[in-house]
């Protein structure tokens, strides 16, 4: 066995997340922290958000994504962390007292590391065509946004000259107006929702100043071309999502850009036997963004996928603190203490983190969720324990899926829960 | 002619009407900022222009540009048709000015990123 | 002038010039795509077929067990991926036992070795998934699932390495008889043969009927598939195939040598043999059969659909024979084609010699194939290996884990490439969840690095799949 070198935190992925994580961990007194990255270089997915629009929150300016994660990058020379690049982490083992990361890179070969704590944050993938089977031929043609986003924002390639673009998430969205500045023609953003998936801002800045339009409650039903895309069949859909006979519109394009949704990437995880929560597809996670599996982190969109990078941050920080904390006193929470689950009703389509230690929480605890249908009026977001009895509650003006909501509570509130389940709803 | 516009500055998206004869009065508006919004995107709309550039020596081909102020939303294929004729050498750092006073702007055309 | 012409580089084709590569003759392999496999032998079910289902007259019947045999030799020789997971032939109801009985008699006929006869306590056990309703079921343990492209283009390389000239993007459109040679014309060339082999799939009728009276009409049958992520977690051990009813030959539910689960496929004859194009319906249609044998099955896993184009015929049976002087017909291969596709080769090959085609053997033939499989390195032995071979220390396809030099060396094997699904079908690249998304750009590069070829001009597939357009900020226009 050769020799396995140690560190007190490993931080996999070089992202927002693992970049705040690892910040975070140093600022709370760790000094031997690695963070590994597949990429040859830091910032993750970030680098290829050329568009502005980043830090609004976190920073109170508007930054473009590789000026946002150049604000981290520069603080790590004032830090100890070491960073592997071109680094892939293939497995994660978890035992009582140390995490396993085998990791590999050409330059330094097949290695494996151990540490007191791992954060994860290797973030999401996109779903594709195949994941929501769009029926019709296997021509090329067919991009997800993000990697189109790759092409033209990094690799310096178009990939088409005539775009539809399924899907009204914020890459789709942003994609739309860098292909038309780049000279492509977008003749139409589809969506299969009766609402839009990405943010306001985006819908009037990237659609409607190119005169694009936007088809809601509309779907592609089918793509045609042997070899390229040559046309694509758009339906409008009824209220369960079925394509309407007789509503067919045919667009000849030689591109079908798909922004349909992120998946958090977490096959490392899942490997490691950290247990999951199918709603988010990330890892189920304490008040600390400790997941179930003793010592290993999470933050950043492979906990859940996140439409504010500044939010990550303020999570990745988080979880660094937590971590850090774990490393110092060899796991700072004690386990024998009260576990308050958190539970949703239909309206509410999780929540972040699923599970309170009350011992843990300081003085309150931040629960992030979204919202499975639009608000327009005001109304109340409730908090109830197992005897029905209102434990706290939240007004909002108004809530929209594609807008992640947080609320903090007080863990005076929590102390006076009966029982051990904590349901959210929200209440009109 | 009162045209209608969705505010952005919070996700609300308040569907704004803006009277350009009656000295650009905002109706359907839930705050004040509505209000602002309403008259500037009316009156003189702007919009930050984020693009790339071609760069030599260095390992990646193209660097991110933007503006570094907002420039008139007509200007943008303008601003875009000297992005598209620049050449940058490496090394670049965020924030070196590429292009000063863009189109008679007071906007400048930056790096983004630490390339080379 | 060549010894031996072959038409069609699918299993059959390259198969019989991998088994033509050991004997001293100069051989042509025709392909109308821009690579090997790219028909038939790209999309279908990856099944070695136990073989209990052909009727024991006929060639199926009598090449099915050798088959099976023959392929798992290649398998170890050739290096290809390879599971003997048996299938399992299930029962619903009294008639399917019938029917399972049945099935079971033929299997006797045709040598089948090993089968079982399983009442529902025991089907359960092995297949826990499997649905409630299901009584019993056959099982057939020397069959399995194979990488089917891999198969193919394995055979081509040793061939090609091993003397054969490959010549793609040649799509045969005349054959005339000369006095001692046939003279292939194709929309760019023109080659002389002695021997000519038709193995051109769903088009093998065509180029029967090229050179002699029509015998059999191809009727080109689209089969639909989902492949499902391994994500889902084992869902089945074997292959799983209901009995055939009148409606419907039964959706089948198979492990794939990735891991990941394969459902399908229906059956339908179009007009047209290059129509891959999936339809809503039958996908739904597919599912649904599928459910009924695995409830469990999770089509929210779906990592890609796709169709295959069957060569099924008027005629019931391979049509294996000289059909003109020196004119081979290796022609109208259905199910189980690819696991008889080395005795077919064989077998030709006898006819060819009855033909009068010397076949001496070389001296120092080698039909191995060496390559090394990154994920197959026993983890003590990977930091050693990586330090002599950094290449392969350099993951690209985060999916499948697949790394640089496994990349390199299939482009450095001798077949041309074109295309990134020449590398997927090649090293497994962008084979797995996210379907190339993440690795397409970093292995265009490397197609770049190694053969010259401009990222502009790299295919996703065959012939006109461009990806690119052109460069921005017209950056092509000035260098």
């Amino acid at each position: 066995m050769q020799n396995i070198k140690e560190y007190q935190l490993i931080v996999i992925g070089g992202g927002p997340a693992g970049l705040a994580a690892a910040l975070g961990a140093a600022k709370n007194g760790l000094n031997d922290i690695l963070i590994v990255e597949r990429d040859k270089y830091l910032g993750g997915i970030l680098n290829q958000c050329i568009h502005n629009g980043f830090g609004l929150h976190y920073f109170k300016e508007e930054l473009t994504g590789p000026e946002y994660s150049k604000r981290f990058i520069d603080l790590l020379p004032e830090t100890s962390i070491a960073v592997a690049l071109d680094t892939m982490a293939l497995n994660l083992e978890n035992s009582e007292d140390w995490r396993y990361v085998h990791v590999m890179s050409s330059a330094d070969g097949y290695r494996i590391l151990r540490s007191r704590a791992v954060i994860l944050a290797m973030g999401c993938r996109e779903r594709t065509r195949m994941n929501i089977q769009i029926p019709g031929t296997r021509a090329a043609g067919i991009f997800n946004a993000g990697q189109a986003q790759l092409y033209v924002n990094i690799e310096g390639y178009m990939v088409g000259k005539k775009v539809i673009i399924l899907g009204s998430g914020d890459v789709g969205l942003i994609m739309a107006r860098r292909m038309t500045l780049e000279g492509a023609e977008v003749v139409a953003c589809v969506e299969v929702m009766p609402y839009p998936g990405g943010l306001n801002r985006n819908i009037v800045q990237c659609l409607q100043d190119f005169d694009i339009p936007l088809y809601l409650s509309h779907t592609i039903t089918d793509i045609k071309g042997q070899n390229r895309v040559e046309q694509v069949t758009v339906q409008e859909v009824d209220q369960n999502g079925k394509p309407i006979a007789g509503t067919e519109i045919y667009y000849d394009v030689d591109t079908v850009l798909l922004s349909v949704g992120l998946i958090p990437e977490n096959e490392l995880s899942r490997e490691a036997g950290v247990p999951l929560d199918p709603r988010t597809s990330g890892p189920i996670v304490y008040e600390n963004k400790e997941t179930l599996a003793q010592g290993i982190f999470a933050c950043g969109n492979v906990l859940h996928v996140h439409d504010l990078v500044d939010f990550v941050t303020e999570e990745a920080e988080s979880a660094g603190h937590a971590a850090a904390c774990f490393v110092q006193s060899g796991g700072c929470v004690k386990q024998d203490g009260k576990i308050i689950s958190l539970k949703t009703d239909s309206n509410i389509g999780y929540t972040v983190p699923q599970q309170i230690r009350i011992d843990d929480v300081e003085k309150a605890v931040r629960v992030f969720f979204r919202v499975r249908k639009i608000f327009k009026e005001p109304s109340r977001i409730v908090f109830r324990d197992q005897s029905k009895s209102e434990i706290a509650s939240f007004k909002r003006l108004f809530m929209f899926p594609a807008e992640m909501e947080n609320v903090n509570l007080p863990r005076q509130l929590l102390e006076k829960i009966s029982g051990t389940e904590l349901t959210v709803s929200v209440e009109e | 002619m009162v045209q209608e516009i969705i505010c952005i500055v919070c996700p609300r998206g308040c569907h704004l009407k803006v009277d350009p004869e009656n000295d650009y009065e905002v109706t359907g508006n839930a705050c004040p900022r509505g209000i602002s919004y309403g008259k500037a995107e009316l009156k003189n709309p702007t919009r930050v222009i984020t693009s790339t550039v071609k760069i030599k020596g260095a390992d990646l081909t193209r660097c991110p540009v933007k503006t570094n102020k907002a420039v008139p939303k007509a200007k943008m294929q303008e601003v875009m048709e000297l992005i598209n004729g620049v050449t940058l050498k490496a090394p670049v750092k965020v924030g070196d000015v590429i292009i000063e006073r863009l189109l008679d702007t007071d906007a400048s055309l930056v790096v983004c990123r630490d390339i080379g | 002038m060549f010894d031996v012409l072959i038409i069609g580089a699918g299993i059959i084709g390259c198969a019989t010039a991998y088994k033509l590569s050991q004997f001293n003759l100069n051989v042509l392999l025709l392909d109308k795509e821009n690579d090997v496999s790219l028909g038939a032998s790209r999309a279908n079910t990856a099944i070695i077929h136990g073989g209990y289902d052909p009727d024991p007259a006929t060639l199926m019947g009598k090449y099915n067990v050798k088959g099976v045999k023959r392929c798992i030799e290649l398998v170890d020789i050739l290096n290809i991926e390879f599971k003997k997971s048996g299938s399992l032939i299930i029962a619903f109801d009294e008639n399917d036992l019938i029917k399972l009985d049945m099935y079971y008699d033929r299997g006797l006929l045709n040598g089948v070795e090993g089968m079982e006869m399983l009442d529902g306590e025991e089907t359960h056990r092995r297949e826990p998934n499997l649905s409630e309703e299901v009584i019993g079921a056959l099982w057939v343990p020397e069959s399995g699932v194979i990488n089917p492209w891999e198969f193919t283009i394995a055979m081509a390389e040793v061939a090609v390495r091993e003397g054969v000239q490959l010549e793609l993007n040649q799509k045969v459109i005349d054959i005339q008889k000369a006095s001692d040679c046939y003279l292939i014309k194709t929309e760019t060339d023109q080659f002389q043969a002695r021997y000519v082999v038709n193995a051109a799939g769903v088009y093998s009728d065509k180029i029967h009927n090229m050179v002699t009276e029509p015998a059999f009409k191809i009727n080109p049958t689209r089969g639909q598939y989902f492949l499902l992520d391994r994500s889902a977690g084992e869902t089945v051990k074997a292959v799983i195939f209901p009995c055939p009813t009148e409606l419907t030959k039964g959706i089948l539910i198979s492990p794939t040598v990735h891991d990941n689960i394969l459902v399908g496929p229906d059956s339908e004859v179009i007009s047209d043999p290059e129509d891959t194009s999936t339809t809503r319906e039958t996908l739904d249609f597919i599912a649904k059969q599928a459910q009924r044998s695995v409830p469990c099955l999770d089509f929210r896993c779906n990592i890609r659909n796709y169709s295959g184009i069957r060569a099924n015929s008027d005629y019931n049976d391979f049509f294996v024979k000289i059909s003109a002087p020196n004119f081979l017909d290796l022609a109208a291969i259905k199910s189980p084609g690819l696991t008889c596709a080395p005795i077919i080769a064989e077998e030709g090959i006898k006819l060819l010699a009855e033909e009068g085609l010397k076949l001496n053997k070389k001296a120092n033939w080698d039909g191995t194939r060496k390559l090394i499989r990154f994920k197959e390195i026993p983890e003590a032995e990977r930091a050693d290996f990586i330090k002599e071979n950094p290449e392969y220390g350099r993951i690209i396809c985060r999916c499948e884990h697949i790394t640089e030099g496994e990349i390199v060396t299939a482009i450095r094997r001798g077949l041309p490439i074109f295309s990134l699904d020449a590398i997927k079908r090649r090293a497994g690249s962008g084979l797995g969840r996210c379907q190339g998304g993440f690795c397409g750009p970093r292995v265009q590069e490397i197609i770049t690095r190694e053969t010259g070829i401009s990222p502009l001009d790299i295919l996703l597939d065959k012939a006109g799949s461009y990806i690119l357009v052109d460069q921005t900020k017209n950056a092509d226009k000035e260098d």
